[in-house]
């Protein structure tokens, strides 16, 4: 009996907390049928936000990846002294609230900060324009590709690697030919885990991009916006987009998740 | 999570390759050297200069910015509400990582795949979401828009996979043999629980929990439609800052924001303080 209850009290609190609320989310969206969800998201502003939400997700996803690769081939393959701070420094922006990261670019990158001011007098704007939403953005999802592939690239060791160039392969060929082979599940993982964080970024992005309607409003800003001014349905309509995309992205994490069952 | 998970995996690779050494790299200090200019950048002169505009005009004036009553009593509500929702998520994620692993019942597959949701879901849709369900024209009856009640559940919301993922791995490879040998020597199911299973998944339900306030604390998106915004009375710490950005006070924002960050370092620094001290201890 004691296993019914403890059933029962997990999918309760599981319902209240999770699926009626998601669940009431998408009926409101679809009551009245697909079509006013697609009118609702081919408005001009809604479109807008698309574009800028999917350029600024791929241009911090592209950066990421980069820095991912590199940053964990340097922990998994190197030895230098200070690695463990070296780990821990990327993992601390998990710690860090969105909020918080806003403030701290806006405190660097400012038009009022020396950095800032000297970037704007070059002709850059970094602060309520789309590089300083890309600054944001890697910050909160930084981690998350470093943290795939470090697994995987422990657990290949680095014989196969080895063997290329002693057979005369150059570094890049045995990159190429042996490492992104072997940690190609675990990259796409970690991408997939970073473009959903992106796309879903909303705090360090609505410090930093000033809420400019039309210009840097991404789609989780839309959705407070369109919210807060009586506009349920657009912003119930973004609102489901982004939740579908959370859930596809979820599905495909599923799919190429390390399948050892560690974390 | 944060500081444990870089030491290279002892014992993975087979032992002779290992022993190599690799002469000095000009390769490793080029790309050291590359890393810590791209996390200087974004990630560390940015926080440096949130501590510095904070504590630059010395301590007096820290404590003068933290201690204005609105800053105050968001940092207490948001310390308060943390160490609430993470002892709920004690609880209850260890019943769903319990459920998840040790009981049976159609649908459990999809069940499992929910839990994750809170982490893909962003959190402005978490708390549109939640308002939908429990706001003014609530379908339930239940109003908790505006209140200190709808701050917690959409907490809840948002932490809820912290302890079930990290107790759910632990569960699963914990051996039976111990509590069916405990059993068959009288021992009563709360008994076998309290000093067979308990004692190895205390670790993980720590660090679980750890998890979760530190994600409670610095949580913004999801109680921003819900809390209402109303200093004193809902009013989070990261909502608390966004006001202050908002209204140029930035000494002010930054304040609280040190604040935010020395609890997440101090509640992470322990935890790995006691993560290697149980994995010393065995």
């Amino acid at each position: 009996m004691a296993k019914y209850g403890l059933r029962t009290v997990a999918l309760v609190y599981l319902l209240f907390l999770l699926v009626l609320p998601v669940g009431l989310i998408g009926w409101r969206t679809f009551e009245h049928g697909a079509g006013p969800f697609f009118d609702a998201l081919s408005s001009h502003s809604a479109l807008h936000a698309f574009q800028v939400t999917f350029t600024v997700a791929l241009w911090a996803v592209a950066l990421n990846t980069v820095f991912g690769i590199g940053a964990a081939i340097l922990l998994v393959r190197h030895s230098f002294p200070g690695k463990r701070l070296l780990g821990a420094l990327i993992d601390l922006p998990l710690a860090v609230s969105p909020v918080v990261v806003g403030l701290a670019l806006i405190l660097v990158y400012g038009r009022f900060a020396p950095f800032g001011g000297w970037l704007e007098n070059h002709g850059i704007q970094v602060i309520f324009s789309t590089p300083g939403m890309v600054l944001a953005t890697v910050f909160v999802s930084l981690p998350l590709v470093v943290r795939a592939i470090v697994p995987v690239l422990e657990e290949m060791g680095d014989d196969q690697e080895q063997a290329a160039h002693t057979l005369g392969a150059n570094r890049w060929q045995a990159f190429r030919r042996i490492t992104v082979p072997g940690i190609r599940s675990a990259l796409a993982y970690g991408i997939v885990l970073c473009l959903a964080r992106a796309l879903g970024e909303y705090g360090a992005v609505a410090v930093v991009s000033g809420r400019l309607v039309d210009q840097t409003q991404t789609l989780t800003l839309y959705v407070e916006e369109r919210f807060q001014n009586f506009e349920q349905p657009a912003a119930y309509a973004a609102a489901t987009a982004l939740a579908v995309i959370a859930i596809v992205s979820l599905l495909l994490t599923k799919l190429l998740r390390p399948k050892d069952g560690d974390r | 999570m944060a500081l444990s998970s870089t030491s290279t995996g002892s014992g993975l690779a087979p032992g002779p390759v290992r022993a190599v050494r690799r002469r000095k790299n000009p390769g490793t200090m080029l790309g050291l050297g590359t890393a810590l200019i791209y996390l200087s950048l974004i990630v560390l002169i940015p926080l440096a200069a949130v501590v510095w505009k904070s504590t630059g005009q010395g301590p007096g004036f820290f404590w003068k910015a933290v201690t204005t009553p609105d800053a105050w009593a968001s940092l207490q509500l948001t310390i308060g509400a943390s160490v609430v929702v993470a002892l709920v998520n004690l609880v209850m994620g260890t019943v769903i990582a319990w459920v998840l692993v040790r009981d049976r019942f159609p649908g459990k597959a999809v069940v499992d795949s929910l839990i994750d949701l809170p982490f893909a879901l962003p959190t402005i849709v978490a708390g549109l979401v939640l308002l939908a369900l429990y706001g003014s024209d609530s379908p339930l009856g239940v109003n908790l828009a505006y209140t200190r009640a709808g701050v917690l559940v959409a907490l809840l919301f948002v932490t809820l996979p912290f302890v079930v993922r990290t107790v759910q791995p632990v569960l699963l490879e914990l051996d039976r043999d111990m509590e069916q040998a405990a059993a068959s020597l009288g021992a009563a199911p709360w008994t076998v629980f309290r000093r067979i299973i308990l004692p190895n998944l205390l670790p993980a339900m720590v660090s679980g929990t750890a998890l979760a306030f530190t994600r409670s604390i610095a949580e913004f998106g999801s109680t921003v439609l819900i809390s209402g915004n109303l200093p004193f009375k809902t009013q989070v710490a990261a909502v608390q800052i966004f006001g202050q950005i908002e209204n140029d006070n930035a000494v002010g924002a930054a304040a609280v924001s040190t604040v935010l960050l020395v609890v997440a370092l101090a509640v992470l620094f322990a935890l790995d303080l006691i993560q290697r001290w149980g994995a010393r201890r065995g």
